[in-house]
C-alpha cells in the first residue's frame, strides 16, 4: 500500500468483503455488521487520505496489471473523483449502521446475501468514479446496475415487478452508452479517457463524434433518471428494502451526473460541447428545467413520504444537469457543489425515512400524524433535510442553489432559474405539509398522551451527523468552494 | 443501393436493434420484452465484432519470440480488441439476462403469468 495505490485498495476492500460477508456471514449478524462497517471504516479513512494526497500532488494513476496505459486499464484519482470516492465512502458508511438495523428487521435470516450485492454496489460506483477507461466504466456501470437490481428485487410485493422494469430501462441506458463507446473506438482507436481527450480534437468533430457523444449521453440520462427516461426511478427506490434506497438514493444518480461530467470534459471538450454544438446545449437547459419543474408537480400528487423524496431526486437530477449544461463557471461549480450537497441532503432525508419505517412499518402520510411528538430527534434532523432540499440558508442546499441560480443568470437561461425558484417553492409546500401533518394533526388511535417511540441510536446517530453535516458545510461552503471544488473543476473553468 | 451492400454488416446491426427495440417497448409479455433486450445487446456485439474484421487477414495469434525480432505487420491479423471486449459485454449480458430470468421467476410465483396487462389488472383490482 502506498500513496499511488491506496485508490486501488479504496475499492478493493470492500469488494473482497463482499465474499467473505456472503461465506461467513450466514452464522451471525454480529460477523455482517464487523465486516461491512469495518471495509466500509477502511474506505472511508484511506478516502479521505486519497483526497487530502491529491489536493496536494495532483491527479495520480494506477496501471491495473501493470499494462501501462493508454493500452491497459489505469485507474485515475484526481480531485473530481477523489471528492466523489470520499463522498461514497463516507455515505456508505453513515448508511449502513441504519441498513444493518432496517434490513434485521425486513430481511430476517437474509443479512449476507443483502451485504454482499451491497459491499458490491459500493465498490461498483467506487470503479465508476476511479476508471480511466471508457469501456471499464461500461462495465463498472454494470456491476452497480445488476447488484442493485438484485438488491431492489429482495423487497416486498410489487418489488420484483419494479426492478423487472429497472432491469430493461438499464440495460437500455447501458447499451446505448456502449454504442456510443463502440462510436468512439471506431474513429479514434483507443478507450483510454485521457488518449481519447487528445485524440479527438485532431480528428475534428465529425458526425460521427456527435453521435457517439449523443448516444453516451442518452445512456447515461437514462441511468441518472434525467425526465422524461426517469420511469424506473420512483417505483424502483420507494418498493426496494428500505436499506437499498438508504444508499442508492444519495448515490447512483449522483455518480451519474459526475460521470457525464466527466465524459464532457474529460474526454470531449467544452469547446466541443458549448461553441459547436449551442443549439443542443440551450435544449439541455430547457430539457432540465422541464425536468425540474415536472419532478417537483409530480412529487405534489403523492401520497407517501418515500415516494415522495423519490420524484424529488427526478427534480434534483435536473438541477445538476441543468447546471452543468449552462456553460459557465458559477453553474459548474454550483452543479459539482450540489452533487455532493444533494448527496447528503438526501442521505439525511432517507436516513430520517428509514428510522420512520423501522418504527412505524411504512410512510404513508396517514401514519406520519404526530410524529413529532413520537419521534422528535428523528423528525428534528428531518426538518434540517428537508431545509436544505427548499434551500433555507445557513443549510447546504441554500448555497449550491445560489451559485446554481447565479450560473443561470449568468448564462441569461432564465427559464432555469424561474424553474429552480418554482421548484424551492413546491418543496417548500410539501415539507411544510409533512411538518404540517407530523406536528399539527393528532393521531386519532392514540388519545391524549403519545408516547415516545424513538429509533434505536444505530438508526439516529448517522442520521444526526448527517443533518449535522448539512449545517457545517453550508456554513464552510465559502473554504470548502475555494479550496476543494474549484481545484476538482476541468481546465478553463 | 450501393451503400447498402458495401456496408450490409452495419444495416443488420440496425435492423436487428429496432427488432429489439420494438419487443422491449411494444411486446405485453415480461419474457419476450426480455429476449429483446438481449437481441438489442447482440446488435451491438454484431457493430463491434464487424469493426475488427480485415478482410484476408489471419487470427491474430502470433509467435512472440518472432514479433520480439521483427516485429508485426498489423495489417495482416484481425484487430482482436473489438472480441475481447466485446466477451466482456458478453458476460455481462448473461449476468443481466440471469438476474431478469430470476425476477421473472419471482413474479410468476407472486401472479401466475407473464403477461403485463393481466399483471397489471391484477394489480388494480
Amino acid at each position: 500500500m502506498s500513496a499511488s495505490n491506496l485508490h486501488m485498495y479504496v475499492m478493493a476492500v470492500p469488494l473482497l468483503t463482499a465474499m467473505f460477508v456472503n461465506l461467513f456471514g450466514r452464522r451471525s449478524d454480529t460477523v455482517i455488521a464487523t465486516m461491512t462497517i469495518g471495509s466500509l471504516a477502511f474506505s472511508s479513512i484511506a478516502s479521505i487520505a486519497v483526497l487530502a494526497n491529491v489536493l496536494e500532488v495532483g491527479r495520480i494513476s494506477y496501471v491495473a496489471g501493470n499494462w501501462r496505459a493508454p493500452f491497459g486499464i489505469e485507474l485515475v484519482v484526481d480531485p473530481l473523483s477523489a471528492v466523489m470516492l470520499a463522498l461514497i465512502s463516507v455515505i456508505a458508511l453513515l448508511a449502513s449502521f441504519s441498513t444493518l438495523k432496517s434490513v434485521g428487521q425486513e430481511l430476517p435470516g437474509r443479512g449476507h446475501q443483502f451485504f454482499a450485492l451491497y459491499l458490491i454496489l459500493i465498490s461498483g460506483l467506487m470503479g465508476l468514479v476511479l476508471t480511466g477507461d471508457a469501456f471499464n466504466l461500461y462495465v463498472m456501470l454494470e456491476i452497480t446496475s445488476i447488484t442493485s437490481y438484485g438488491l431492489i428485487a429482495m423487497g416486498k410485493g410489487r418489488a420484483p415487478l419494479a426492478s423487472f422494469n429497472y432491469v430493461i430501462m438499464g440495460s437500455v441506458g447501458a447499451c446505448f452508452y456502449l454504442l456510443g463507446v463502440a462510436y468512439l473506438y471506431l474513429m479514434t482507436g483507443t478507450l483510454n479517457m485521457a488518449d481519447l481527450a487528445q485524440i479527438l480534437p485532431t480528428i475534428g468533430g465529425g458526425a460521427a463524434v456527435a453521435t457517439a457523444l449523443g448516444f453516451m449521453l442518452v445512456g447515461l440520462w437514462v441511468k441518472m433518471a434525467f425526465f422524461p427516461l426517469h420511469g424506473w426511478l420512483p417505483n424502483a427506490y420507494s418498493l426496494a428494502p428500505t436499506g437499498v434506497a438508504l444508499v442508492a438514493a444519495p448515490l447512483m444518480t449522483k455518480v451519474t451526473i459526475y460521470l457525464m461530467v466527466r465524459i464532457m470534459f474529460w474526454v470531449f471538450s467544452a469547446d466541443f460541447l458549448f461553441i459547436e454544438h449551442a443549439l443542443a446545449q440551450s435544449g439541455i437547459v430547457w430539457a432540465a428545467s422541464i425536468a425540474i419543474i415536472s419532478g417537483s408537480v409530480m412529487a405534489l400528487g403523492q401520497r407517501d413520504l418515500k415516494k415522495m423524496l423519490t420524484y424529488i431526486i427526478v427534480a434534483e437530477v435536473g438541477y445538476m444537469v441543468g447546471g452543468v449544461w449552462l456553460a459557465n463557471s458559477t453553474g459548474l461549480t454550483g452543479a459539482v457543489l450540489h452533487i455532493v450537497n444533494d448527496s447528503l441532503m438526501t442521505l439525511c432525508l432517507f436516513l430520517a425515512v428509514a428510522a420512520i419505517v423501522y418504527k412505524l412499518g411504512g410512510s404513508e402520510f396517514d401514519r406520519l400524524q404526530g410524529i413529532y411528538r413520537k419521534m422528535p430527534i428523528t423528525m428534528a434532523a428531518f426538518t434540517v433535510g428537508a431545509f436544505s432540499m427548499i434551500g433555507v440558508p445557513p443549510t447546504a442546499g441554500f448555497f449550491s442553489k445560489w451559485y446554481l441560480i447565479l450560473g443561470g443568470v449568468e448564462a441569461g437561461h432564465w427559464e432555469y432559474v424561474i424553474a429552480l425558484v418554482l421548484s424551492s417553492l413546491i418543496n417548500a409546500v410539501l415539507f411544510f405539509r409533512i411538518i404540517e401533518i407530523g406536528y399539527f394533526f393528532k393521531d386519532e388511535n392514540d388519545h391524549g398522551h403519545e408516547k415516545l417511540e424513538e429509533a434505536p441510536l444505530a438508526m439516529q446517530a448517522p442520521l444526526l451527523i448527517s443533518a449535522a453535516a448539512l449545517i457545517v458545510i453550508g456554513l464552510s461552503s465559502g473554504p470548502l468552494v475555494e479550496s476543494i471544488i474549484k481545484l476538482a473543476l476541468p481546465a478553463g473553468f | 443501393m450501393e451503400l447498402i451492400v458495401a456496408k450490409y454488416n452495419y444495416w443488420i446491426y440496425v435492423v436487428l436493434m429496432m427488432i429489439g427495440f420494438y419487443a422491449m417497448i411494444g411486446k405485453r409479455n415480461l419474457v419476450k420484452k426480455l429476449i429483446g433486450m438481449n437481441i438489442f445487446q447482440t446488435a451491438i456485439i454484431l457493430l463491434f465484432i464487424s469493426a475488427g474484421v480485415k478482410h484476408g487477414s489471419k487470427i491474430p495469434i502470433v509467435d512472440k519470440y518472432e514479433v520480439l525480432e521483427k516485429g508485426v505487420d498489423v495489417a495482416t491479423i484481425v484487430n482482436p480488441l473489438p472480441h475481447v471486449l466485446m466477451l466482456t459485454a458478453i458476460v455481462v449480458g448473461i449476468a443481466v439476462t440471469g438476474v431478469a430470468l430470476a425476477i421473472l421467476l419471482r413474479i410468476y410465483r407472486e401472479y401466475g403469468t407473464l403477461e403485463e396487462d393481466e399483471i397489471l389488472e391484477k394489480l388494480g383490482k
